[in-house]
C-alpha cells in the first residue's frame, strides 16, 4: 500500500477521471475485450431476433415469483464464473510464487482478487442461489399463487442486481477493496485504504442489502399467512421450515450489516470516529458487529440447502422423513444458536479465557442440532429404496463432506486450538468445506432436482455426472493440501512464499482446483445439451421423481397462477397424500384468477440505486444528489400506480387446464 | 469427454501419490504437531485430542452413510422396504444424546484448557514436569507489529531488534504486544498460539522455547501490501548464545529511540533483520499511548482527564491531541505540531486504565488441581504423547497432586 495522494477532484466528475480505468493492467484489458466482445454479441442476438420487447415484458418486470427465482439464479451462475475466475487466480498466483518468485499478480491486484472472491462468492453466488431456489420453490410448497409482496420481490431481485454490478463495474473503473472480504479497520479506514476500493465495497453491498433485507421481509409473510388451507406450522415441508428460519435469520442480522458499513462509511465520508485509531475510535467493535450479522449469514446459506437435502432424500428414498419433528427442532436450535457464537472468529483477539470458553461451547453446542439433522437424513435413507439421482448422488457426496467440514469447524471452536490454526489455511479448508460440501452440493442438487419442475425437462445425466465426478474428487484435491498447510503454520492471503517444501501441496491444491474448473464446465455443458435435447428429455407429468410435496402437483412449468384451485392439506406430505388417495384432479367450476400485475418500477428504482451508488463510489456529489431524489421521487410515484393487479379471465384458466387434463390423459394412455 | 474421464481419475491418483510424498517428505514440516515450545506443543495436543473424541461419532456416520447407500440402493430389491416408517423415540434419543456427549466431553475440554492456556496467564510450567519456580521472572519481550514489519524490544537487555527475535531456552517469555497502524496477528508457530496486535492496545502472551533452533514467525492477519514479507526469525537458543547475540546487539552503533522509531515506522517492505541499543525505555509505552511524537500528549493522559470529568468547553481546543493517523497512513503524511496544547500530564501510566488492562493472572497452581481424571505424576510422562485421555493435553501432566489436600 505505498501511500496514494488523493485522487484530483472535479466538481463534475468527482474522484473520476481517465486515471481510473486500469488500461496498464494486461490481465484486466484482456479480461474487458472478452466481457466486451461477449456482451456485444448477446446484445447483438437479443437485437436480431427482436427479443427485447420480451425480455422487458415478461421477465425484467415481471412479478411472478417463479421468473424472478430463475433470474436469481441467472445471477447467482455469472458472478459464479467470476468469484471462480478469481479463485483460479488466487490458486495459480500461490502454486507459482514459492522460493523467490513473485507470480504474475502483484499485491494491488492481488489482494483485490482474494478480497473480490469473498465477496462474491458470499453475497453475489451464495446468497442468489438460496434466493432463486426459495422464491421458486416456497410460494409452490405452500400452494401459495404468489409472494405476499409480488413488487417487493421485483424490485429485491433488481437491487441485489445492481450491488453486482457495482460490484463488477469496479473491475473495470477503479479498483475494488483490498482488505479482505470483512474489510476490518483501521485497513479498510480513509487513513490506510484512501482509494475507491472500499467505497465500492460498501456501496455494492449496502445496495444488495437492501434487497436481501426486503426479500427476507417478503418470504417470511408468505410462509406465515400465505399457506394453503390445513397446513399448520408443523405440516410445513422441511425447505419451507428452513427457508422461515433462514428468513427470519435474514431480517435479524442484515440490519446489523447495514449499520456498521453505515458507520464505516461515516468514517469515510464524514470524517467521523467509530473505527480509526484517532479520537478513542474503537475497531474491534467493527469486528464484533461484523460477526454478530456475519456468523447468522452462515446459517442463512446453509439452512435452506439443509431444507433441499431432506426433500431430496426423501424423494429419492421413497420414504417418509425420518425424524419431521426432530428436524424442524434442530432447525429452530440452530436459528437460535447461531447468535451467540460470533466471537469465535476472534478469539485471538485476547478476551479472556471465560469469554473465550462461553463462545466456544456454544459453537460446540450447535453441532449437536447439525449432527441430529444428518442422522435423521441417514435414518431416512434406512429401509428406503434409493434411487441414484443426480440430486441423491450430491446429498450423498454432501453428507460425506460435510461431516468432515463440522469435524474441522469443531477443532477451531476450541479456543487454544483456534490459536494456532486461526487465519490458517486450515481455516480457510474448514469454512470451504462446509460451503462448497453444503452450499455449493446443495445448490447443485437443487438445481438438478427442480430443474424439471422450472422448465418441463429434465437435465442430462451424463454431464450431470461428468461434472460430479470432477467437483468432488476436485473439491478434495483442493483442500485437503490446505488442511496439511494448515498444519504447518500456513497463513492465509499470503501472495508469496519463501519456503519450497510448500511447493507440492500449493501445486496439488492447484491440479484441484483445474479439475473442480472441468467440474464447472461439464455443467454448463450439462445445461447447454439439456436445453439442445430438451424434446428428448420433456417430462410431462409433472412429478418426474415421485416426490411428496405440492409443488409437483402442478404442471412443469406451472401456469401463472401456480394452483387453480387452492389445495387442502391434511398432512405433511400432502402431494404422497393425494397420490396415494388418488383423489381426483378438479376438471371444472373454474374462476378467473386475481393477479398482480408487472410493473418497470423495481428495475428503474434499483438503476437509479446504482447510479447514487457509483456517484457516491467517487463523491460525484452532484449526480448522488439527483440519483437519491429520483429514487425517493419514483418510490412515491410508484405509490399512485392504482393499476396494479389482474384477472386472468376465467376462459383462459379453462383452456390451460383442459390442455393440462388432456396432458395427463395422455400420460396414463401412454403408461 | 467418455475417454477423458480415466485420465482424470489417473490424474487424480498421481496427484494423491504425491501429496503422500510430500507429508512423508515434509513430516518434520507439521509444526503445529511437533512444535519447540510447551504452549504450542500443550494446544497441538489439543487438536490431537479433539479429533479423537469426535471420530468417536464420525466415523459411525460416514461409515453408516456409505453402508445405507450401498445397502438401499433402489436395484437390490432383497433390503427391507418400509415407506411409511419415519419415527423412532429410541432413535431419536441416541441421535440427539451422542453428539451431546460428545460435546459435553468437548465443552469440558474447552473451558479448561481455555482457562490454563489463557496467553494472558504467566506460565507455571516450562515443559511437563517443569514448574517454573516462584522466583523466575520471565523475559519481557515488546512487540510492535508496524506496516510491514516487527520491532521487538528488550528492556532487560537494554536492545531493539527489527524482523528478529530471539530467546533464551527454557526461561519463560512475557510478550506485550500493540502495532502501530492496523491490525496484525503476532503468531510463532513453533512457540505459542497467536495472539492479534492492535494499534492503542495492548495484548499479551506468555510462551517459552524447550528446543533450540531456528524457526519463523510472521503476522497472521492480513494487514496491506507488504503482509506476505512481514516475517522474522524467531531463535531459540541457549543461554550463552543469547548472552552474546544481546551482546552483539548492545554493540550496534545505531540506537532506538523515539526519533529513530518514527523513521522505522514508516511503511516498508521486506526489511532485513536489524540490532538497536535501545536508549528510550519508556518507548514501548509511549507507542501504546500514541504518543511517541515529541510534544504529544499521551492516550492515557487524555484518558485521566476523561476520568475527571474531562475539560469541558475547554477540551475541545485540546482535540488536536486525538489525531493519531486520521489523514495518511502512519509515517507517509505532514508531521505533526503539537506545540501549541497541552502536551503531558503527571500521570504515571501504570496508574492509569489503560486499554486492554486486565487485571493480572496468577500462574495456575498445578500442585494443588486433583481430582477424577487428572494424571498423577508417575504416569505424567507416559500420558503426555497419549491425547485419548480427556484431559491429559490440558490439565495433564500435573506434576504432584498432593491426594492429601481435603
Amino acid at each position: 500500500m505505498a501511500p496514494q495522494s488523493a485522487l484530483p477532484y472535479s466538481p463534475i466528475f468527482g474522484r473520476l477521471s481517465l486515471e481510473a480505468i486500469p488500461y496498464h493492467e494486461p490481465i484486466l484489458v484482456g479480461t474487458f475485450c472478452a466481457v466486451a466482445l461477449g456482451g456485444i454479441a448477446v446484445l447483438g442476438l437479443i437485437t436480431k431476433f427482436r427479443l427485447w420487447g420480451y425480455l422487458w415484458k415478461e421477465w425484467f418486470t415481471t412479478v411472478d415469483h417463479k421468473r424472478i427465482g430463475i433470474m436469481y439464479m441467472v445471477l447467482g451462475l455469472i458472478m459464479f464464473l467470476r468469484g471462480f475466475a478469481d479463485a483460479l487466480m488466487m490458486r495459480t498466483q500461490q502454486a507459482l510464487a514459492v522460493g523467490g518468485s513473485e507470480g504474475f499478480l502483484p499485491a494491488h491486484h492481488y489482494d483485490q482478487v482474494f478480497t473480490a472472491h469473498g465477496v462474491i462468492m458470499i453475497f453475489f453466488v451464495a446468497m442468489p442461489f438460496i434466493t432463486g431456489f426459495m422464491n421458486y420453490v416456497v410460494p409452490l410448497q405452500i400452494g401459495a399463487r404468489d409472494v405476499s409482496f409480488p413488487f417487493l420481490n421485483n424490485f429485491s431481485f433488481w437491487m441485489t442486481t445492481a450491488g453486482a454490478v457495482l460490484c463488477m463495474a469496479s473491475l473495470f473503473i477503479g479498483e475494488f477493496a483490498q482488505t479482505g472480504w470483512l474489510a476490518y479497520p483501521p485497513l479498510s479506514g480513509l487513513a490506510y485504504s484512501p482509494n475507491v476500493g472500499v467505497d465500492y465495497y460498501i456501496w455494492c453491498l449496502q445496495i444488495a442489502g437492501v434487497g436481501t433485507t426486503l426479500s427476507g421481509i417478503n418470504l417470511i409473510v408468505t410462509i406465515l399467512k400465505m399457506r394453503a388451507p390445513g397446513m399448520g406450522l408443523m405440516k410445513m415441508p422441511v425447505f419451507t421450515w428452513t427457508s422461515l428460519c433462514a428468513n427470519i435469520l435474514i431480517v435479524a442480522s442484515f440490519p446489523v450489516l447495514t449499520a456498521v458499513l453505515a458507520l464505516l462509511s461515516l468514517d469515510r465520508y464524514v470524517h467521523t470516529d467509530f473505527f480509526t485509531n484517532d479520537f478513542g475510535g474503537n475497531a474491534m467493535m467493527y469486528v464484533n458487529l461484523i460477526w454478530i450479522w456475519g456468523h447468522p449469514e452462515v446459517y442463512i446459506l446453509i439452512l435452506p440447502l439443509f431444507g433441499a437435502f431432506s426433500e431430496i432424500t426423501a424423494t429419492f428414498s421413497g420414504k417418509r422423513l425420518f425424524g419431521y419433528t426432530s428436524m424442524v427442532y434442530a432447525t429452530v436450535c440452530i436459528t437460535i444458536l447461531s447468535y451467540v457464537v460470533w466471537l469465535h472468529h476472534f478469539f485471538t483477539m485476547g478476551s479472556g479465557a471465560s469469554v473465550n470458553s462461553f463462545f466456544g461451547i456454544t459453537t460446540m453446542v450447535i453441532s449437536i442440532p447439525t449432527g441430529a439433522k444428518l442422522f435423521n437424513w441417514l435414518f431416512t435413507m434406512y429401509r428406503g429404496r434409493i434411487r441414484f439421482e443426480l440430486p441423491m448422488m450430491w446429498t450423498v457426496a454432501f453428507m460425506l463432506t460435510f461431516t468432515i467440514g463440522g469435524m474441522t469447524g469443531v477443532m477451531l471452536a476450541i479456543p487454544p486450538a483456534d490459536f494456532v490454526l486461526h487465519n490458517s489455511l486450515f481455516l480457510i479448508a474448514h469454512f470451504h468445506n462446509v460451503i462448497i460440501g453444503g452450499v455449493l452440493f446443495g445448490s447443485f442438487a437443487a438445481i438438478n432436482f427442480w430443474w424439471p419442475k422450472a422448465f418441463g425437462f429434465k437435465l442430462d445425466k451424463f454431464w450431470g455426472k461428468v461434472s460430479f465426478w470432477c467437483w468432488v474428487p476436485g473439491f478434495w484435491l483442493t483442500f485437503t493440501p490446505l488442511y496439511i498447510l494448515g498444519f504447518m503454520g500456513v497463513t492465509r492471503r499470503m501472495r508469496v512464499f519463501d519456503d519450497t517444501g510448500l511447493h507440492p501441496l500449493l501445486i496439488i491444491s492447484l491440479i484441484g482446483a483445474l479439475t473442480i474448473a472441468c467440474g464447472i464446465g461439464a455443467m454448463l455443458v450439462q445445461f447447454a445439451v439439456s436445453i439442445w435435447k430438451r424434446d428428448e428429455l420433456r417430462e410431462e407429468s409433472g412429478d418426474p421423481w415421485d416426490a411428496r410435496t405440492l409443488e409437483w402437483a402442478t404442471s412443469s412449468p406451472p401456469p401463472a397462477y401456480n394452483f387453480a384451485f387452492t389445495p387442502k392439506v391434511h398432512s405433511l406430505d400432502s402431494w404422497y397424500e393425494i397420490k396415494s388417495r388418488h383423489v381426483a384432479r378438479p376438471t371444472e367450476g373454474f374462476k378467473a384468477i386475481h393477479m398482480p400485475k408487472n410493473t418497470g418500477t423495481g428495475i428503474i428504482l434499483a438503476g437509479f440505486s446504482l447510479v447514487t451508488g457509483f456517484a457516491l463510489v467517487w463523491h460525484i456529489w452532484w449526480l448522488a444528489i439527483v440519483g437519491f431524489v429520483a429514487i425517493v421521487a419514483g418510490a412515491i410515484y410508484h405509490t399512485f400506480n392504482y393499476k396494479r393487479d389482474f384477472y386472468i379471465p376465467v376462459e383462459e384458466v379453462e383452456a390451460t387446464e383442459a390442455e393440462r387434463t388432456r396432458q395427463l390423459a395422455a400420460i396414463a394412455a401412454g403408461a | 469427454m467418455r475417454q477423458h474421464l480415466p485420465s482424470f481419475s489417473r490424474l487424480a491418483g498421481l496427484s494423491l501419490v504425491t501429496a503422500a510424498a510430500a507429508l512423508l517428505g515434509g513430516c518434520s514440516k507439521l509444526i503445529i504437531f511437533s512444535p519447540a515450545g510447551d504452549v504450542a506443543q500443550q494446544q497441538g495436543d489439543l487438536v490431537v485430542a479433539s479429533v479423537v473424541l469426535m471420530l468417536i461419532i464420525i466415523i459411525p456416520v460416514m461409515a453408516l452413510t456409505v453402508f445405507f447407500a450401498w445397502k438401499y440402493r433402489a436395484s437390490n430389491k432383497d433390503a427391507r422396504y418400509e415407506p411409511e416408517w419415519d419415527h423412532s423415540t429410541q432413535l431419536e434419543l441416541v441421535i440427539w444424546a451422542a453428539p451431546l456427549l460428545i460435546i459435553i466431553c468437548l465443552g469440558a475440554l474447552t473451558w479448561v484448557s481455555s482457562h490454563l492456556l489463557d496467553p494472558y496467564r504467566p506460565l507455571s510450567r516450562t515443559a511437563p514436569g517443569q514448574a517454573v519456580a516462584a522466583d523466575v521472572k520471565p523475559l519481557e519481550v515488546q512487540v510492535v507489529a508496524l506496516d510491514w514489519k516487527w520491532l521487538f524490544i528488550y528492556p532487560e537487555q537494554g536492545i531493539a531488534t527489527v524482523n528478529e527475535f530471539a530467546a533464551p531456552m527454557n526461561r519463560p517469555v512475557v510478550f506485550r504486544i500493540t502495532g502501530s497502524s492496523v491490525m496484525n496477528s503476532f503468531y510463532i508457530p513453533a512457540m505459542a498460539g497467536q495472539i492479534y496486535a492492535m494499534p492503542g492496545m495492548e495484548t499479551k502472551l506468555h510462551a517459552v522455547f524447550n528446543k533450540p533452533g531456528k524457526f519463523v514467525g510472521f503476522s497472521a492477519n492480513y494487514s496491506g501490501a507488504g503482509f506476505s514479507d512481514m516475517r522474522f526469525a524467531a531463535d531459540s537458543m541457549t543461554d550463552a548464545q543469547f548472552d552474546a547475540w544481546v551482546a552483539k546487539a548492545k554493540a550496534s552503533k545505531d540506537t532506538m529511540d523515539r526519533k529513530t522509531y518514527l523513521q522505522v515506522e514508516k511503511p516498508s517492505e521486506k526489511v532485513p533483520a536489524h540490532l538497536y541499543t535501545l536508549s528510550d525505555p519508556d518507548l514501548f509505552d509511549a507507542i501504546v499511548n500514541m504518543c511517541v511524537e515529541p510534544g504529544k500528549m499521551c492516550m492515557h493522559e487524555q484518558m485521566a482527564i476523561d476520568q475527571r470529568g474531562g475539560m469541558g468547553v475547554a477540551g475541545l481546543k485540546n482535540s488536536d491531541q486525538l489525531f493519531y493517523d486520521k489523514t495518511a497512513a502512519r509515517g507517509t503524511g505532514k508531521p505533526a505540531d503539537w506545540n501549541q496544547k497541552i502536551s503531558a500530564l503527571c500521570i504515571d501510566p501504570k496508574q492509569a486504565n489503560m486499554p486492554g488492562d486486565r487485571p493480572e493472572s496468577s500462574p495456575v497452581a498445578i500442585d494443588r488441581l486433583n481430582g477424577l481424571g487428572l494424571t498423577h505424576k508417575d504416569d505424567a510422562a507416559a500420558s503426555h504423547a497419549s491425547s485419548s485421555a480427556l484431559l491429559s493435553a490440558s490439565a495433564g501432566n500435573v506434576p504432584a497432586p498432593t491426594r492429601s489436600n481435603p
